[in-house]
Order: C-alpha cells, then sequence, then structure tokens
C-alpha cells in the first residue's frame, strides 16, 4: 500500500532524476535544455500532487460539490508553466546566439573553440 | 509550407473560431477553467498558427514587433495601474475592494481588468518570441 | 441501501482516478526518457510535445483543470514550436561524444536516492489532513466566493489573493520576451549581417 500512496512523489523524483542527467550528462545545448523542461515539469508534478484531495474535484464552486481540492497549487504552477515557457525561450534564443558566434551548440567545442581563440569567443 | 491545401482550408476554417475561444477563455475564466495566460496563449497561438501555414511575413503585417511591443507594456502597465487606481481610491496597492460600492463586486471588477492585462501581455510576449525566433531564417 | 450503491460507485471512481494517474504517470517518465535518449533532436522535440499533452491529461485526473488548460496550450503547442524553430537553426543532429556517463549517472541517482528517502516523510497521496490542506486553502474556499464574486477559486486567488506574485510572474514574463528580442532582435541582426536584412524590417 505504500507504493500507492507515495508512488506520485516517486514518478515526480524520477523525472526530476531524468532531467537532471540530461542536463550534467548531454552536450547538446538544446537537449541540456530539454533535461531543464524535464525538471521543471517534475516540480509542477510535485506541487499539484501535494494539493490533489482523494475524493476531491477541481476548486470551481458549485453547490453540488462540497469537496475540492487545494487550489493554491494549482496557482502557483499555473504561472510557473507560462513562465517556463518564456525563460526556455530565452535559454533557446541564448543558444541561437552561440551558434551565430560559435557555430556550434556542442559543449565541448565551444569549449575548445574558446581555448584556441585565448579569452574570449568574439571574432 | 504552400503546397499543402487541406492544411490551408482547415488552418483557415479554424484561425477566427480559435481566437473567439481565446476571448471566451480570457472573458470566462471567473466561472470556469481560464483566464488570461491562458487566453493570452491561445490567442498568440492563432498568430502562430497562421504564419506557419501560410506566410509569417503577412503575419507581420498585421502584428508588427512595435505594436506587440506596446501591447506588452501595456499589459503590465494595466495590472500595474488597477493597484496604483486602487491607492487612489483610498485602498492598499491591488486592494480591489475600494473600486466598487460593494468589495466582493469590486474585486470581480480588478479581477476581470487585471486578467485582460495578463492576457495582453502573454499574448504579446509569445507573439514577440515567436517572431524573433522566425526572423532569422 | 441507496447510501451503500452511491459509496460503492464513489470508491470506484477513486480507484479509477488511481489507475489512470499511475497509467499516466509511466507513460510520462517514458516519454520523458525517450526524449533525452533520441539523438536527433527534431523527434526528442515532438516527443517532448506528447510528453506535455500526457501530462495535461495527467493534470485533469490530478483535479488541476486549470493547469491542464495551459499545459495543453504552452507546452504542447507553444513549446514545440519554438523547439522546433531553434533546432532549425542550430542542427537537428546531436553529436555522438565519447564520453562516461557514470559520474553523471551517479550524481542524478544519489540524488534521487536522498530524495526517495525525503517522501517517506510525506503525507499519503491525497490525504485531506495533510499540512499543505489545513493551512490557507479552507479560507479561499470557504470565503472565496463571498469576498471576491468569483467561482472559480484558482482565478480569484491568482488575480486577487496573490495578485502581487501574479504581478511579478506578469512582468517576468515580460522580461524575458524583452530579454529574447535583445538577443534575437533587428539590431544585433543589422550589425552582423548587413546586405541580407534589407529585405523585411519592422522596428
Amino acid at each position: 500500500m505504500d507504493i500507492l500512496t507515495h508512488f506520485n512523489y516517486w514518478a515526480a523524483i524520477a523525472l526530476a532524476t531524468i532531467g537532471l542527467y540530461a542536463v550534467v550528462a548531454r552536450h547538446n545545448l538544446i537537449k541540456k535544455l530539454i533535461g531543464l523542461s524535464l525538471f521543471q515539469t517534475a516540480v509542477f508534478l510535485l506541487f499539484i500532487t501535494i494539493g490533489k484531495v482523494t475524493g476531491g474535484t477541481a476548486p470551481i464552486l458549485d453547490a453540488a460539490y462540497s469537496l475540492y481540492s487545494n487550489p493554491l497549487p494549482h496557482v502557483l504552477i499555473l504561472t510557473a508553466i507560462v513562465v517556463s515557457v518564456s525563460t526556455l525561450a530565452v535559454g533557446l534564443a541564448l543558444a541561437i546566439a552561440i551558434k551565430r558566434d560559435y557555430g556550434t551548440v556542442e559543449e565541448d567545442e565551444i569549449h575548445d573553440a574558446d581555448s584556441a581563440a585565448g579569452t574570449g569567443g568574439e571574432e | 509550407m504552400s503546397d499543402f491545401l487541406v492544411l490551408k482550408v482547415m488552418a483557415k476554417l479554424l484561425i477566427p473560431f480559435i481566437l473567439l475561444f481565446g476571448f471566451y477563455v480570457q472573458m470566462h475564466g471567473d466561472y470556469g477553467p481560464g483566464g488570461g495566460f491562458q487566453a493570452g496563449v491561445i490567442v498568440a497561438a492563432a498568430f502562430i498558427l497562421y504564419a506557419i501555414v501560410f506566410e509569417i511575413g503577412t503575419a507581420r503585417r498585421v502584428a508588427p514587433m512595435a505594436v506587440l511591443v506596446t501591447i506588452a507594456c501595456l499589459g503590465v502597465l494595466l495590472y500595474a495601474g488597477v493597484g496604483v487606481a486602487n491607492l487612489v481610491y483610498g485602498g492598499r496597492f491591488l486592494e480591489y475592494g475600494v473600486l466598487a460600492h460593494e468589495p466582493a463586486h469590486g474585486n470581480h471588477i480588478g479581477i476581470l481588468i487585471v486578467e485582460i492585462g495578463v492576457g495582453m501581455a502573454v499574448a504579446a510576449v509569445m507573439m514577440i518570441i515567436f517572431f524573433s525566433f522566425a526572423r532569422r531564417r | 441501501m441507496d447510501e451503500g450503491a452511491r459509496q460503492d460507485a464513489r470508491q470506484g471512481r477513486r480507484a479509477i482516478d488511481l489507475y489512470l494517474n499511475i497509467i499516466l504517470l509511466v507513460f510520462v517518465a517514458a516519454t520523458g526518457i525517450a526524449a533525452v535518449w533520441l539523438r536527433n533532436l527534431l523527434a526528442s522535440a515532438m516527443v517532448l510535445g506528447i510528453y506535455s499533452l500526457l501530462m495535461a491529461g495527467l493534470w485533469v485526473v490530478l483535479d488541476a483543470v486549470d493547469v491542464a488548460f495551459t499545459e495543453a496550450a504552452v507546452g504542447a503547442g507553444v513549446t514545440t514550436v519554438l523547439m522546433l524553430l531553434a533546432i532549425a537553426l542550430t542542427g537537428r543532429e546531436e553529436k555522438r561524444v565519447r564520453t562516461r556517463p557514470w559520474l553523471p549517472l551517479a550524481v542524478s541517482l544519489g540524488a534521487a536516492g536522498l530524495l526517495v528517502y525525503a517522501t517517506l516523510g510525506m503525507p499519503d497521496f491525497g490525504a485531506a489532513d495533510a499540512p499543505a490542506q489545513t493551512h490557507v486553502a479552507p479560507y479561499y474556499l470557504e470565503r472565496g466566493e463571498a469576498e471576491t464574486g468569483v467561482p472559480n477559486v484558482v482565478t480569484a486567488v491568482l488575480a486577487s489573493y496573490r495578485g502581487f506574485d501574479t504581478l511579478g510572474e506578469v512582468t517576468v514574463i515580460f522580461t524575458a520576451g524583452m530579454g529574447v528580442l535583445v538577443l534575437l532582435g533587428s539590431a544585433t541582426r543589422r550589425r552582423r549581417k548587413a546586405p541580407t536584412s534589407a529585405k523585411e524590417d519592422s522596428a
């Protein structure tokens, strides 16, 4: 029974682990950003899980229902999702700018170009 | 993307309804699921769909970058402006209760205006991001 | 007896919710692994779109309809489009790098182990007496409609009770948009490749 009561938490941790692994191990900047968004959704999952009440319904008040899930995590995550796409866009824009200046988005090639040029990557 | 006739016809058919749905979600957010964040993204998605299926030049002409930046600024300022208006009416920052004779009514008005500000800002920013990404082709 | 039947139906619905929740989580984890595993970034972005759509279904099961709405519009829609545009500009194939994945794997799994240990002290899934459910949520649910005239408590909390928070979030979104504009906008482009930018410009 313990598996069922904590399954959601562990699923969130599994997603966070996948995301963290992608951020650390992968060398492609786009892949790192994909890992970062996986990590973000893991946090979202944790919050929404905490807000769920068994037998409750969506927090839109109606006379037919009396038990509702917690609206507060929904508010926080709702805004966080839109913020996450905006920050992801900034990350992708940085990747595009790096591609423009270095000609690559692979981390090791960027490091090689940096050490070859001395201090910075300016043309 | 110029030869997909089915896609073009369907997109042309769907875009008005997507926009209408976006406005419905915006104004109905206090009674059902929805609100400024969702509506903004849906309205932006209609423009993005048009830009992908048809051509991006026309979409850019309909929504030039300068206009989008202005709308984004106005959205944030509308939100903050409601807060300042409350200060003027003698309340606290973002305390909507003072906007009408009755606190509950004032709250409802405040929420509607604030959601419109959120919708404007989100829709404009999503389109700014999309057009910036697509510009560099 | 009628009461008993209704009790049974409610129990059945709860069980279905729980199983649906678990099945969706398994699918979500599988697509998440696929998104990281695939070397073709285009495929990876499409899998990420499916991941978001499954996530939206999961939010509905977990009663977060507003979040599901946002996730379906943002995650499965706008994010996928942005990913595809960015990949079109940066290259669609991830380079095959000879590295030892063991250290990152050990770090991630170590962190996961610690987190799993921490969850053992968490309240059970769906418990109505958990600290999160007894803090401010009852106030919002009881007084929200009377104080704001809005039946959707999520909207009431978003725009009224936590309006200052949302103002900050909107400012963050606005700043992110301006950041993208500065990074990819017309000014930097004109400086770098002046001859090709004569075709179109707006700002």
